[in-house]
């Protein structure tokens, strides 16, 4: 019996190339059509462009300016700094592979494989040398946190929590002997990374207060809240720059003087901090009524019912929506270019406009605005494969 | 037992310390008051400094004369107007950028959303390739790359790409030919108006007859014809009675260093239209695939089963099912639109945003230009909400 059921059970596969082909690209006139102007415009767009890109394209102005692109005005005696900065986060990325293991450690894999790839590049030596650095400090971070992944839990998170200030420190300087580096300095993509990150981390406690208080039962906070939020979602970002680079030297005392990088931190803060209250609150709406309930029957109050019993749920519901968030947040740093800071956008910006490649035939505003794309479609298609990772693994949305 | 009964009863005297109403209202006040007191603060020290540097905070320079010129606008303007139509030009501007936005991203959104459905294996990653290729670069990178890389790349005037008569592009933008009021255009307004009575008139009758005949009550497709053919021969009429046509179509020539005549789109503006639809249309794809993925399998397969052709399974029983579901994210995107067209400056189109700092340049009222420009944008937001509103209410009525 068991045998028939066994023969039953899956038809003969169908793996030959031909069915996949009739069921995939000619099942139907139509299919048949779209097809056939397919297989010809494809090949001769990308040869096109493959074509340009090794035999026509100058690629100089990139690789000569690399270094601006990636960091700015940065001095290059520093630069190490930032370096050591990317080996810390390494470091960190290798122990909590170790620890944590599952998604983690394939990002981390991700990382080191990056490094890699980028040590092949003819960089200077000391470049090349941090980067090596860099995965070897995976390397040892994942073979320390496998075997005590118990002990180094907490001690771990408590790091990730103070290396933001680690970096703040480690990149301006002015401190513990470190000579300071002005935030006129910083440009390229490390601004870039330091605007989107900087913004996400200090928006996010504004963000869940203004969610919670858009909830609250308590009208005045309720509509105070609601108006803050519906008022920044209602004008566009540049607009908000616009007014904090002009006005907030305004309403502060004459005496206090604020550099262009805070102007700029506060706007995408305020800006961010509203768009990410609408997507806690939308965790906040899928935490069903009876975990408020089962939390006043035991008797907690709303303190601990809000911070022990609801945000938790409502954060993890939401964990994606943040990533989308913040990939939103990193693309839109490009609009800093606007109000005056070099970030990668505007040190493109900068390279374009240089006079040793007035003479190229075509100019080089392609190449260089192609590369800058690059990097950026690069952070944030991770980014959002990442995303996706994180939702099948919490099963949002399937529970 | 009266000791519980005792214990039961509410106690009349919760301190008040302890009463939630009381608490709630002390904390509401306690709020208001620090934020109030945040208020006073930030607006003393903003007065002092204005105070400080002479600059009056009053909008009495909204009608003096602008003195700059805007480089395209929708109505007569002049450096000799006032700042007050400077704003005006500029919000008409982001006006038309943003409607024309809107339906082009809406339009191409669709087609890309579909063709990630596609059962053809290359037409799915093709439309997979550009979502993810559009989605995750910034807008401002997309913008400067179609300006800088593609549009000012065109051939120049002389050699524009063109076929005479009918459309011409160049490095200065595209000129399309386009129908303008002939001479005997006034004879024959009146028509257009009588077209529409006639339309109202089909409608209503045709309504009438289809609830006679118990069919459903499509009454459009007839009211359409009746309002085409109105048109249709009255415009013949006018042309017979008058011998010349009250629409003529006017054709791009060269003239001089420009083309002139049809309809023309400067570079500018071509490069935000371009740069705004195609990233736009990259999220309303993926609008529109969710929503179709969200209409159960079994209405496909009904339909299949009723024998709807795969065209019609799509028109008549998926897209309306799930377009309740596609309306609300749909709505943000036009939101982004409208609010992204302000990176218009970075191709040096004067919508709102570049007027604007235009204003604050020339005027020097920081705090005055920026509270006008973001009551625009406020208003403009509210007013695409509103619309969406009323058409997702719409559409939900009809949910049984």
């Amino acid at each position: 019996m068991s045998t028939t059921a066994q023969e039953l059970e899956r038809p003969q596969q169908q793996s030959d190339v031909g069915a996949w082909l009739r069921q995939n690209l000619f099942n139907g006139v139509l299919n048949t059509l779209i097809t056939i102007v397919l297989v010809i415009f494809i090949p001769i767009v990308l040869f096109l462009i493959v074509r340009w890109a090794i035999f026509e394209a100058t690629w100089q102005p990139v690789a000569t300016n690399f270094r601006l692109l990636m960091t700015g005005r940065y001095p290059i005696e520093h630069v190490w700094r930032i370096q050591a900065c990317m080996a810390i986060i390494y470091l960190l990325f290798g122990l909590s592979a170790g620890i944590w293991q599952g998604m983690v450690r394939t990002i981390g894999i991700g990382l080191v494989g990056f490094a890699i790839f980028f040590a092949l590049f003819p960089f200077s030596v000391s470049a090349r040398l941090w980067l090596v650095g860099s995965v070897v400090a995976a390397l040892v971070g994942y073979f320390v946190g496998r075997p005590f992944s118990s002990k180094l839990r907490i001690p771990v998170i408590v790091l990730w929590l103070i290396s933001p200030f680690i970096f703040w420190l480690l990149i301006r300087g002015g401190m513990l002997g470190l000579p300071l580096v002005t935030t006129n300095l910083w440009g390229g993509l490390l601004l870039t990374i330091i605007l989107a990150v900087v913004g996400i981390i200090a928006s996010f406690p504004i963000g869940v207060l203004l969610a919670l208080g858009r909830q609250s039962k308590l009208p005045i906070i309720k509509w105070c809240c609601t108006l803050y939020i519906e008022l920044v979602r209602g004008v566009p970002l540049i607009s908000v720059l616009f007014m904090a680079v002009l006005m907030l030297p305004l309403f502060l005392p004459s005496n206090i003087r604020i550099d262009n990088l805070v102007r700029v931190l506060v706007a995408i803060t305020g800006f961010s901090a509203a768009y990410l209250a609408e997507n806690v609150r939308g965790g906040l709406q899928s935490v069903p009524r009876g975990q408020y309930e089962a939390a006043s029957a035991l008797g907690l109050n709303v303190f601990q019912t809000t911070f022990l019993i609801v945000l938790p749920q409502a954060l993890r519901a939401v964990i994606p929506a943040l990533v989308g968030q913040f990939i939103s947040l990193f693309k839109d740093t490009s609009l800093v270019s606007i109000v005056g800071l070099a970030e990668l956008l505007g040190i493109a910006g900068i390279v374009i406009n240089q006079p040793e490649w007035l003479q190229v035939t075509g100019g080089v505003e392609r190449e260089v605005l192609l590369f800058a794309a690059l990097v950026y479609w690069f952070f944030c298609y991770t980014l959002s494969k990442i995303s996706r990772r994180i939702e099948a693994h919490l099963g949002v949305g399937t529970r | 037992m009266a000791q519980l009964d005792n214990k039961l009863q509410p106690s009349k005297a919760i301190p008040f310390y302890r009463n939630v109403k009381v608490l709630a209202l002390v904390a509401q006040i306690a709020f208001l008051l620090i934020l109030g007191l945040l208020f006073w603060w930030l607006i003393g020290n903003m007065l002092s400094s204005l105070r400080r540097s002479n600059i009056p905070l009053s909008f009495d320079f909204l009608p003096q004369t602008a003195g700059f010129e805007i480089a395209e606008s929708s109505i007569r303007y002049s450096a000799t107007d006032s700042y007050g139509r400077a704003f005006l030009v500029g919000i008409l501007n982001t006006l038309r950028i943003a409607v024309l936005g809107i339906i082009l991203s809406t339009i191409f959104g669709i087609i890309i959303g579909i063709g990630r459905l596609s059962s053809n294996w290359l037409l799915r990653n093709l439309a997979g390739a550009y979502v993810e290729l559009f989605r995750n670069t910034p807008l401002a990178v997309q913008l400067i790359f179609w300006f800088v890389a593609v549009i000012l790349k065109l051939p120049r005037v002389r050699d524009a790409i063109a076929i005479d008569g009918i459309f011409a592009l160049s490095n200065r933008g595209l000129t399309l030919a386009w129908p303008v009021a002939g001479e005997s255009y006034a004879a024959w307004s009146i028509w257009f108006w009588v077209g529409l009575v006639v339309g109202v008139i089909a409608y209503v009758l045709r309504r009438q007859q289809l609830q006679r005949l118990d069919r459903p009550l499509v009454a459009w497709p007839v009211a359409w014809l009746a309002v085409l053919a109105t048109w249709l021969v009255s415009w013949l009429g006018v042309w017979l009675f008058t011998g010349s046509s009250p629409l003529v179509i006017d054709q791009p020539h060269l003239s001089g260093f420009n083309y002139i005549g049809g309809v023309s789109i400067t570079a500018a503006f071509f490069a935000l239209l371009l740069g705004l639809t195609c990233y736009t249309a990259a999220f309303i794809a993926e609008i529109v695939r969710a929503g179709i993925l969200a209409v159960s399998k079994g209405q496909r397969e009904a339909a299949q089963a009723l024998g709807f052709t795969p065209f019609q399974t799509m028109r008549l029983i998926i897209f309306p099912q799930a377009l309740r579901v596609i309306i609300p994210p749909l709505t943000n995107q036009y939101l982004n639109l409208t609010k992204n067209s302000s990176l218009g400056i970075l191709v040096s189109f004067p919508d709102l945003f570049f007027v604007t700092t235009t204003i604050n340049n020339q005027s020097g009222r920081a705090v005055q230009v920026i509270l006008i420009m973001m009551a625009c944008y406020l208003a403009m937001s509210l007013l695409i909400s509103l619309f969406a509103n009323i058409y997702n209410s719409r559409m939900r009525l009809k949910e049984r």
